[in-house]
């Protein structure tokens, strides 16, 4: 068994681990600290990992930060929900607002891998009008991006991370099929597609980034049940496994537990390199881009952190729009109780799912949602069961034998763009010594038509295949975007399509931060697929002159 | 008591390729908590007990999952969650200030410690909390309502369902790791998943899970 990965970095010493060997290493490339390197990511998860490994491959001198460690999946990994918080962001943050947000792992990943670790793998293409929702639907705001570009780059992510899925999907302009064959569904995603049949709307497997047959030193997944608190067995794609073995062998290096606090820039408005915390010691990296990819919360915090005599606001923040249109996504559920032996703890949680609603505009309400067949696990379950019905005592242990016949529907829906949704820097500290994230969250009313509708519509469904004892949770969300948002000038938008910030021109935003709009699908794939691209056009700046 | 699962225990999978190192020893830890408080003073602890125990009843036949020391492990080690809501304390004095409060609560309503009233008693004053009925002194600025919502209730809660006597009660399979399953499908049971007692049927149950492995 190899060492607390929290004790000490593991990345060090011209190594870092090999996570698809137990013991094994990978020789790393290192820089050092006065040598300016040519980028800084900082945060290693669907947006860091691409951009790290294509900037590498593209030869550039990358380092790679975050502040989560290193781990070992194979050996680190238990099949434990408790066990398994040391994958999530449990740091302290403030949360208020009409309807404050749960944080940690229902969003938040800290760890080489970021979110992806233990996000649910699932990967969805955007409806192609969400890039210009607001001058093809009438909300939010338009992307700087044309969907038939991100097409192909939804292409190269797929077969990025193995992506297993139906041969033909029933949504969209054409796809290619996904590259590996769908998963068996399970006896939850099975009544998801009962229901969807009894509706006449249509249902499909779920693309899912784990593999359905063996791919390079991954096996296929062999449903534990427990991807959302990390895949002991290497069948998930997350960005650990994929990218950022890729990217060590590319030349980057990865520096773990490593916190950044400020990004650091010059009289002349160029950042110059990143101050950083690493065993107990403030250090400073030297360096000619800086990109900030920690996502939806920690992107904010540390451009407001950032802010100095020449940018009192935090850097890139000359529109006031860093920390600001914070969207999450509405994860709204129906729950019920079948005859039949469910067993919803076995196999990805989400194996099957209907998008019916993102592509049929009959609603009297903006943007879209999706839900997906359910499996939370007894943690979790006993939280839906205590917040959502307020069940405790004899009550609680009563409904919680029911375990075993549960079925349920959750959404994820597109929560519209609001200035006053935000992150900013609360007076409290963290363990760093750093300020917290305060983060205001109230739902619109377009949220709530929305939320409204989905749960009408998933209970119809769990009606239908003989659902008893159904109830609602009606308070929950997921996921992260906005707080630097992408667009078509400095006025109006932190970054610009190539997510170069409009202030400094070498410094960069590449994770869901950018998102104008959160569409109605989880957002993993859309943030791959953009840092990918990112990637491609930063190397092309360079052939030209323009970085 | 019975329950649906007659005879299953999920740790007589332990030494089977559904435990790996990695969740066999984390199971070991938890099993071994301290059961003496390191973080809440004798008087908070005795409370704690009696709000347990009318949270998580359980059977008198078989050892109780030791949940106050579950809740005094989170919190002398400070393991947090990830975020604060605004109008709570931080988590430790949070508790403190709940208990405390809970107690005088019970002092002034029915002139007893909280711990010493009858459990109706002590329900009626902990759905008073859940309805953000109470106002007493004690709870300060603190909304008793949230702190029943997001402290008192998941704390408790999250603890009881992480241990294996949980699992045994409501038929979950437990650690997976690398196992897995093989039959997914509904009504479908892989050899190594627990029974379930058709009426009448308890006898076999039980049988039948003492072979799963």
């Amino acid at each position: 068994m190899s060492a607390d990965p929290f004790a000490a970095p593991r990345a060090t010493g011209g190594r870092a681990p090999d996570v698809m060997r137990p013991g094994a290493w990978l020789a790393m490339r290192e820089y050092a600290e006065d040598d300016a390197v040519d980028f800084v990511v900082v945060g290693t998860g669907a947006g860091g990992g691409p951009l790290i490994a294509g900037l590498a491959q593209a030869g550039f001198s990358v380092i790679g930060f975050d502040a989560g460690p290193y781990f070992r999946p194979l050996e680190d990994f238990a099949s434990d929900e408790t066990e398994q918080n040391k994958l999530y962001w449990t740091d302290n943050r403030i949360v208020d607002g009409a309807n404050p947000l749960t944080m940690g792992g229902k969003n938040s990943g800290k760890s080489v891998g970021g979110s992806t670790v233990h996000f649910a793998m699932v990967s969805l293409r955007f409806r192609p009008e969400w890039f210009k929702s607001r001058s093809a639907l009438g909300y939010g705001a338009d992307w700087p991006l044309d969907w038939r570009d991100m097409w192909g780059w939804y292409a190269k992510a797929e077969r990025a991370l193995s992506i297993s899925g139906p041969t033909r999907y029933p949504w969209g302009p054409e796809r290619p099929a996904y590259p590996y064959r769908a998963h068996e569904i399970n006896g939850a995603g099975d009544l998801l597609a009962r229901g969807c049949e009894a509706m006449g709307i249509g249902w499909t497997p779920t693309p899912l980034a784990t593999v359905s047959a063996p791919h390079g030193k991954s096996p296929p997944c062999v449903y534990r049940g427990f991807c959302r608190f990390g895949c002991s067995t290497n069948a998930k794609q997350s960005q650990l496994v994929t990218f950022i073995p890729k990217a060590i062998l590319a030349g980057a290096e990865i520096r773990d537990l490593a916190m950044v606090g400020r990004i650091e820039a010059d009289r002349g408005g160029r950042a110059t390199g990143v101050h950083y915390i690493r065993e107990g010691r403030w250090r400073f990296q030297k360096a000619k881009n800086v990109v900030v990819a920690g996502y939806a919360i920690e992107t904010p915090r540390l451009l407001l952190a950032s802010a100095d005599a020449r940018h009192p606001q935090g850097l890139a923040n000359s529109s006031g729009l860093v920390g600001k249109n914070l969207m999450v996504q509405s994860n709204q559920a129906v729950f019920g109780v079948m005859q039949d032996e469910v067993r919803w703890y076995k196999g990805p949680p989400s194996l099957t799912i209907t998008e019916h609603w993102n592509y049929d505009d009959r609603k009297d309400f903006h943007g879209g949602y999706c839900w997906m067949a359910q499996g939370p696990l007894p943690i979790e379950w006993v939280g839906i069961q205590t917040s959502a019905r307020g069940l405790w005592g004899q009550a609680l242990r009563d409904e919680m034998a029911k375990y075993n016949h549960q079925v349920g529907l959750k959404m994820v829906g597109e929560m519209l763009p609001n200035e006053a949704n935000r992150v900013t820097l609360d007076a409290e500290t963290d363990q760093y010594g750093l300020k917290v994230a305060r983060i205001t969250y109230g739902w619109g009313e377009n949220d709530k038509a929305m939320i409204a509708h989905a749960l009408d519509q998933m209970q119809t469904s769990l009606e239908r295949v003989g659902a008893t004892d159904v109830f609602r949770q009606t308070d929950d969300t997921n996921h992260l975007a906005g707080t630097a948002r992408m667009g078509f000038d400095a006025a109006s938008s932190v970054v610009n399509s190539d997510c170069r910030s409009w202030d400094i021109p070498n410094l960069w935003v590449c994770d869901g931060s950018i998102f104008p709009t959160a569409g109605g699908v989880n957002p993993s794939l859309t943030i791959t697929a953009i840092a990918m691209r990112t990637a491609s056009r930063i190397k092309a700046l360079a052939a030209s002159g323009e970085l | 008591m019975s329950g649906r699962y007659p005879g299953y225990d999920v740790e007589a999978k332990r030494d089977t390729p559904s435990w790996n190192r990695a969740t066999r020893e984390a199971i070991d830890r938890r099993l071994a908590v301290p059961r003496e408080p390191r973080f809440f003073t004798a008087d908070e602890w005795t409370t704690l007990e009696a709000v347990c125990d009318r949270v998580m009843p359980q059977p008198a036949d078989r050892p109780k999952v030791p949940l106050p020391a579950y809740v005094d492990q989170k919190m002398a080690d400070d393991i947090q969650d990830g975020y604060r809501y605004a109008v709570l304390p931080p988590q430790g004095e949070a508790w403190r200030r709940g208990l405390k409060a809970l107690d005088q609560e019970a002092r002034s309503a029915f002139g007893g410690a909280f711990d010493t009233l009858l459990g109706e008693r002590q329900d009626e004053l902990l759905r008073r909390a859940q309805t953000g009925a109470l106002t007493g002194e004690a709870w300060g600025d603190m909304p008793c309502k949230a702190f029943f919502e997001h402290r008192l209730i998941p704390d408790i809660t999250h603890a009881y369902y992480a241990t294996p006597t949980a699992w045994n009660e409501i038929g979950f399979g437990g650690p997976a790791s690398p196992r897995g399953y093989v039959r997914l499908a509904l009504n479908r049971r892989d050899p190594w998943e627990a029974v379930e007692a058709a009426p009448g049927e308890e006898t076999k149950a039980r049988r039948d899970n003492s072979r799963v492995r």
